[in-house]
């Protein structure tokens, strides 16, 4: 299955998970801070480990930065 | 009782705030060097931005932010739309826990300036949602009431454009805003240096927002010292009532009783 993260065509296993996703990029600082949208739709932090994502999705994962 | 000696705060929403000073955290060459400016400015609202993870990035500012104790105020920065700032918006309670936004939906690359219109829209949709909604507005009177109509629950009018350190290029607007407005006006964007911060609470704002002009001073931690005072100095010769401008001058020495030689 092709998928976009933050852009980078990735291919993972069919039916995965956004929490699938995450543990692949093995985010230094953990998980705390990030959030997560697919296909322009906010994906809480709670289904993370049931949102499955389909073909096609683009998948941004977020943290903080300095800004503002 | 003199007004220094009275409890001086201001309210956003249902948060009471002691310190004038907003502190955007943009442009610090360090972590170290944000924290260090954070504590000597005093503020206890601190603006953070949302990108995209970068793997190679070092420290966590949520946790540096967190040690230091401030609350998080999310911005929509780089967003060109009400959709991306609404989206942006969400991702950032999501990512933070808190329903705070600082509003911005940028209209032009160069200038950095909102789009009124889509601000606009942005902000009512938002407070639909349930955010405590801070928008980056114009210094547009008209648009800072609009703003406050559709239930924002501040706003925030630009001195002069984002990084720019020009100072306040329109007082009398700003002044017309703090005028009218039933909300907290936050002078936000456009501070250079200390004077123009106290200028700024001069008028009657409630608050100042700073970024670039401390975390891009040659020596952070003091300039964030000095806005912070211009902010206190300003806010006190608001509260003490100036006098009046007049064209000729007028003695401070009685004239009576003086000697003729």
């Amino acid at each position: 299955m092709n998928v976009l993260v933050n852009g980078e065509p990735t291919v993972l296993e069919a039916g995965a998970t956004v929490q699938a996703v995450l543990a692949a990029l093995a985010l230094p600082g953990g998980e705390r801070g990030v959030a997560v949208a697919v296909d322009a739709e906010v994906v809480p932090r709670g289904e993370w480990p049931a949102h499955r994502l389909s073909e096609g999705a683009r998948v941004e994962v977020l943290r903080a930065i300095q800004g503002g | 009782m003199a007004v220094t000696e009275t409890r001086d705060t201001f309210t956003i929403g249902d948060r009471e705030l002691t310190s004038r000073l907003l502190l955007g955290t943009g442009g610090f060459r360090s972590l170290e060097a944000m924290a260090a400016a954070i504590e000597a400015s005093g503020a206890e609202l601190v603006t953070v931005a949302l990108r995209r993870i970068d793997p190679g990035a070092r420290g966590s500012l949520v946790d540096v932010l967190a040690a230091a104790g401030v609350q998080l105020l999310p911005n929509t920065a780089g967003c060109f739309t009400a959709r991306d700032a609404v989206l942006t918006a969400r991702l950032a309670r999501e990512a933070f826990g808190t329903d705070w936004v600082k509003l911005e939906v940028i209209g032009d690359e160069h200038t950095l300036l909102p789009d009124a219109l889509a601000l606009l829209e942005a902000a009512e949709e938002l407070v639909d949602d349930g955010f405590v909604v801070l928008p980056y507005t114009n210094d547009d009177p008209i648009l800072a009431r609009r703003l406050e109509d559709v239930g924002c629950a501040a706003v925030m009018p630009l001195g002069s454009p984002i990084g720019s350190g020009q100072g306040l290029l329109n007082p009398y607007n700003l002044r017309l805003i703090r005028e009218h407005a039933g909300v907290p006006v936050i002078l936000d964007a456009g501070v250079g240096t200390a004077s123009d911060a106290a200028l700024a609470m001069e008028l009657g704002c409630d608050a100042v927002l700073c970024a670039s002009a401390i975390s891009r001073a040659e020596d952070p931690v003091t300039m964030a010292r000095a806005i912070r005072l211009g902010v206190e100095g300003g806010r006190l010769a608001f509260r003490a009532g100036r006098i009046p401008r007049r064209l000729y001058a007028q003695a401070s020495t009685p004239e009576e009783g003086r000697s003729e030689f």
